[in-house]
């Protein structure tokens, strides 16, 4: 491929990535009001347009429009870094991610990943786990006991739910063999589904990430009722915006992620028996994709209007005394059915 | 002591696997979340939509004007006495020759202002009234930026000429009868034996 046409492609693939996404979590604020209200007997914003359809538009003009405010005491560069950095991680991950098998035009390939890496989940994990310092430093930036608070709960919370998310993927890397997202979601034609061969570490994978997305019931951080807005109480105007922003894009990537690790990724069982033309094939993936990300982003909410929020040492019990040994036996057992047969080779010699 | 039987006994067994996984629990309350999302909303739309109100709804007030559109008051003031929240004032005037059409008896109110953020819309003054003059309806009190605002005067409170406000719901001839039962009256002490007319003209 020449350099220029691979230049452009990938130029339009990140653009087109980084646009879907911003639009996605865009339009994730909407619908969590919309499944909110619909939850609770109401109807929801319905004023901005048909069906309210552009309140996400008013909701960013007066984010804008709102007077910025920098606390006098705060340290002023780290209180601007905090919810930069939570956003730039949050956009981040969306690299690793298999949208769609390989399009073919004029005989070139043309892949729906920005880039394949070989070690994609390793990637995804540290790029995940950099997230932890927009919404620490946020809250320590800020100069105020509650955003502190906030602070000190996201990065251990963060830290503990990354141990049983990481034993969770490792089981999951015993059985598919590689970390690249790409071969993982490629394994998973038909329905050779993940979710199937590894419910355990699934359940332990969701968990661990609306515990990483701070959602509820993990949201501890930010839990308005006991901490004010928790990390990031001082915060106006877009740069709150920003940190709002960035829990949908976490919540849009964790959703691709599960979909990717565990639900097929863009496969969709029999549909090869009636699609035969490839690209025709990869562009119905991407919307395969899409559906099973939609789910799971209303699954999110759905799961937020549910439950009540943790306490915080039933978060901490949940996370280091149950979660990360059911990761472990969840490893033990899928080590001993991948070697069943030298496990039953050795006791019946 | 125990005033109802609603109460329950709280156990503090240990909870089995099932429960203490907890979740059974989760899966079922979604369901019901779930059950709720596909339910129809109660919500009414208020400007588009209206709630439909009670025909007896006590609203803004109107003063009546009689078969020849000749208002109906005469400043008589039982109005403002009846009233708990002292919102309604009022100037009397003597009808001069001529003007026959426009008030129906030979005095009548220059002046007629009800405070509408005083008004509590108990309907104390439309039970007063013995000359039918006073009703409330079923009609909102506007909103305003300005406290001025809510003092409505005869400009407002009289009712057109031409577009005479529907009072057939408040004024049946149940409540009518109900009416002559002073002792239904609940603003004032009265006479068991006194049976007011309503309605009856001078």
């Amino acid at each position: 491929m020449a350099f220029t046409t691979y230049f452009i492609y990938k130029a339009i693939l990140v653009l087109a990535v980084f646009a879907i996404t911003l639009l996605v979590a865009t339009y994730s604020t909407y619908a969590e009001r919309k499944i909110a209200a619909f939850l609770q007997d109401r109807v929801g914003p319905d004023r901005a347009g048909p069906f309210g359809i552009l309140q996400p538009l008013a909701d960013a003009v007066k984010m804008f429009m709102k007077e910025e405010m920098i606390p006098s005491v705060s340290n002023k560069w780290l209180f601007i870094l905090g919810p930069s950095l939570a956003m730039l991680t949050a956009c981040l991950t969306g690299v690793v991610i298999p949208w769609g098998k390989s399009l073919f035009i004029d005989g070139q390939e043309f892949s729906l990943q920005i880039t394949d890496l070989n070690i994609g989940v390793l990637y995804l994990f540290s790029v995940v786990s950099m997230g932890v310092y927009g919404i620490m430093i946020g809250g320590w930036a800020s100069n105020n006991k509650y955003s502190l608070l906030g602070g000190i709960r996201a990065s251990s919370q963060m830290i503990s739910y990354e141990v049983a998310m990481g034993l969770s993927i490792i089981a999951l890397v015993m059985t598919t063999g590689t970390l690249s997202m790409k071969e993982i979601a490629a394994q998973q034609h038909g329905w050779h589904w993940n979710v199937l061969v590894q419910p355990l570490g699934c359940l332990i994978f969701i968990i661990c990430a609306f515990a990483e997305t701070n959602r509820a019931p993990f949201d501890l951080p930010e839990c308005e009722t006991e901490l004010v807005g928790g990390y990031h109480t001082e915060y106006s105007s877009m740069k709150l915006g920003f940190f709002l922003f960035a829990e949908y894009i976490n919540m849009f990537i964790s959703s691709a992620v599960i979909s990717t690790f565990y639900f097929g990724g863009y496969n969709m069982p029999f549909i090869g028996r009636w699609v035969h033309d490839p690209n025709m094939l990869a562009i119905l993936g991407v919307v395969f994709l899409f559906v099973k990300i939609s789910f799971f982003i209303f699954f999110f909410m759905w799961v937020r209007w549910t439950l009540p929020r943790f306490r915080y040492d039933q978060l901490m019990n949940l996370g280091w005394k149950i979660l990360i040994p059911l990761s472990i036996l969840n490893i033990v057992i899928t080590g001993a059915v991948s070697m069943r047969v030298e496990i039953l080779e050795f006791f019946t010699k | 002591m125990q005033l109802t039987n609603r109460s329950k006994v709280v156990s503090k067994k240990e909870m089995t696997l099932v429960e203490r996984m907890y979740l059974p629990a989760i899966f079922s309350g979604m369901l019901i979340t779930l059950s709720h999302f596909f339910k129809r909303k109660p919500t009414i739309k208020y400007p588009e939509q209206k709630r439909e109100f009670s025909g007896v709804y006590r609203g803004q007030h109107v003063l009546k004007r009689d078969e020849k559109g000749a208002e109906r008051c005469t400043a008589c003031g039982l109005c403002a006495v009846a009233c708990p929240a002292e919102a309604i004032t009022m100037t009397a005037a003597e009808r001069k020759p001529g003007e026959e059409n426009l008030y129906r008896e030979e005095k009548y109110a220059a002046k007629y202002e009800i405070n509408m953020l005083r008004c509590i819309f108990c309907g104390d003054c439309e039970e007063a009234c013995p000359k039918e003059a006073i009703f409330l309806t079923d009609r909102q009190v506007n909103v305003y930026g300005q406290r001025k605002s809510f003092v409505y005067g005869k400009d407002i409170l009289v009712e057109p000429k031409d577009n005479p406000i529907d009072l057939s719901k408040r004024q049946s001839a149940a409540v009518k009868e109900f009416k002559t039962h002073q002792e239904f009256g609940h603003n004032q002490t009265f006479d068991k034996n006194r049976k007011v007319k309503v309605g009856g003209h001078h």
